[in-house]
């Protein structure tokens, strides 16, 4: 069983180089002094300069990264609440109902859950008379509500793999719910819902589709801006805000991979 | 035990039970509402007004006065033989795109799980790392590679292995190349857990037994690791039938997906009710795989307690 098979090999190195050859030229490109985007005109950091003085672009940067914050707390509590209550309440009323609503999101087509939500979002407005205006309020509504889904897989997973004595034996020594929740459920939990937290953040900070039917006037996101400049073909200073988010990510994911490399022998 | 004790569970269920009503309303309210009503204006009439779209239900002077319902936008779908076009293009786009994942993810995750632990720690996280950078951004940076005047162009020319540039970007072609990419750790990741859990044990009693390699592979992994297959097929299916972004950066102009279409119907022709109406069949045709999907995830879910 163990000869090593040259087809299998070389298969995942296609699959490896395809993953990855299209992120790497795209940092190699975005030091590239030349406006021609494919000709390579020396080296040079000219579009990481240029990014900050593009008023446009940092508006919705932080737009962006206000709305992702927001979103990814609230659909975090709610999510693990959902997903408590389908681990740990018996008869649970409406269950199938409640699992069901908050699994569909994750293979919802987008462009179904962005029309539908702004017809919500004008119904009500009619209706109750809000949200009055779309924009950051409505984008932020739209984003928990998918975000959800995904921490409840995380959470229930986590769940699933979870020693209940330790909070059995608080509630026996006669700790009230509340308290038994915050200091040994959420505890237990922090791994998932850490994780849950940065899925919904990532997810946010990504959404075009979504966004860009339940925005207004006013509000636009830094997806929304970059697809209305990639329509158009490869542009270097987007290159340059590729290269700046990939670095962010295999920072913050190589950093967790090894806290949690580091921890699980000292735990186990 | 005394009666305290035995009540400790249910009053942690109370407390459960009265909060999860948050999520549940929102849940209510923000997604399935959402679908009535785009059901309810795929039944209206366009007009020139703001909504665009006549109402359902008609109040006059004296109260309730009757439905107004119409089925022209559903019958216009149909009439109009475009559409019905577009929909079979975009599931044929769909299921061809998760047959391409399954083919190269499916080898891909049968090699990280044969690998050493550690070894399968890494393999597997740089499976998911592109997962966490952005999808638009890493769908544009396919337009650099294939462009007339792109990377892989410029390489092949440069090497004389063609004089002119192969047209690889605005057709079927970067599609399904996108779909591939885009979606390829959607395949790996349930097949990985399927075949990790495996019991090597069978495969080993098989092979000691005498069965060849490819024997051992077609009758012993390939039956137990159904499940992985048709979780990952669906994880990568449904959502790739409603794609937008990648037919909108990397397709032609005659690239057909529904998602698109949508996007022209709603954001360009301005006609709600025909938007609605394409959006209610497309979630008809996605029911049973959802329907599908969901019933997998929760087996999946009592099979890992």
């Amino acid at each position: 069983m163990k000869r090593r098979s040259p087809l299998l090999l070389s298969i995942a190195c296609f699959g490896y180089a395809l993953l990855y050859v299209p992120i790497l030229s795209v940092v190699i490109y975005s030091f590239n002094d030349s406006r021609l985007v494919t000709l390579w005109g020396g080296f040079s950091t000219r579009w990481y300069v240029s990014l900050l003085s593009n008023d446009e672009l940092l508006a919705a940067a932080l737009l962006s990264l206000r709305i992702a914050v927001v979103s990814a707390t609230l659909a975090t509590a709610l999510g693990a609440l959902v997903a408590l209550a389908l681990h740990r309440v018996q008869r649970l009323r409406g269950r199938i109902l409640l699992s069901g609503m908050v699994t569909a999101p994750l293979v919802m087509p987008e462009i179904i859950t962005g029309l539908s939500l702004l017809f919500l979002f004008i119904s009500m407005a009619e209706v109750i008379g809000w949200p009055a205006t779309r924009g950051a309020t409505t984008i932020t509504i739209a984003h928990i509500t998918f975000s959800m889904a995904y921490v409840v897989v995380v959470v229930r997973s986590r769940l699933a793999a979870l020693n209940e004595s330790l909070e059995e034996a608080a509630m026996d020594l006669g700790g009230k719910p509340v308290a038994v929740f915050f200091d040994i459920t959420v505890p237990m939990l922090l791994p998932a819902l850490v994780s849950g937290w940065l899925l919904s953040f990532t997810l946010s900070l990504d959404d075009l589709v979504i966004s860009s039917f339940v925005s207004g006037p006013g509000a636009t996101t830094l997806p929304m801006l970059i697809f209305a400049k990639v329509r158009l073909g490869v542009t270097p200073d987007i290159n340059a805000i590729t290269t700046i988010i990939i670095a962010l990510v295999v920072v913050a994911v190589v950093t967790a991979a090894v806290i949690t490399a580091r921890r699980r022998p000292a735990a186990g | 035990m005394s009666p305290e004790t035995s009540k400790a569970g249910p009053q942690s269920e109370r407390w459960l039970r009265r909060t999860v009503t948050l999520p549940y309303v929102w849940l209510l309210l923000f997604f399935l509402a959402p679908f009535l009503i785009i059901l309810k204006i795929s039944f209206a009439d366009p007009v020139v007004a703001q909504p665009p779209f006549t109402a359902l239900l008609q109040w006059g002077q004296q109260g309730f006065e009757g439905i107004k319902a119409t089925i022209e936008n559903y019958l216009f779908l149909f009439e109009d033989g475009y559409y019905a076009i577009i929909y079979l293009a975009s599931l044929k786009m769909a299921a061809i795109g998760t047959l391409l994942c399954l083919l190269l993810g499916y080898p891909m995750a049968y090699f990280i799980a044969r690998q050493p632990p550690r070894r399968r720690q890494i393999l597997l996280l740089a499976v998911i790392l592109p997962f966490w950078i952005s999808f638009l951004l890493r769908v544009y940076a396919w337009i650099g590679l294939l462009s007339n005047k792109g990377v892989i162009n410029n390489f092949l020319i440069s090497v004389g292995l063609i004089d002119h540039p192969l047209t690889m970007l605005y057709n079927d072609f970067a599609v399904y190349l996108g779909i591939l990419y885009s979606y390829l750790p959607f395949m790996i990741l349930p097949l990985y857990a399927n075949l990790e859990r495996q019991n090597l044990d069978l495969m080993e009693a098989a092979a000691d037994l005498g069965a060849r390699r490819w024997q051992v592979f077609l009758d012993v992994t390939l039956p137990l690791s159904k499940p992985g297959i048709i979780g990952g097929c669906l994880l990568v299916f449904i959502p790739a039938v409603g794609e937008f972004t990648i037919p909108a950066l990397l397709g032609g102009a005659d690239t057909l997906m529904i998602g698109r279409v949508l996007w022209d119907e709603f954001f360009v022709s301005r006609d709600w009710p025909v938007a609605s109406a394409v959006s209610v069949i497309l979630l008809l045709l996605l029911i049973a795989p959802i329907l599908w999907f969901q019933h997998h995830q929760n087996r999946e879910q009592e099979a890992g307690r």
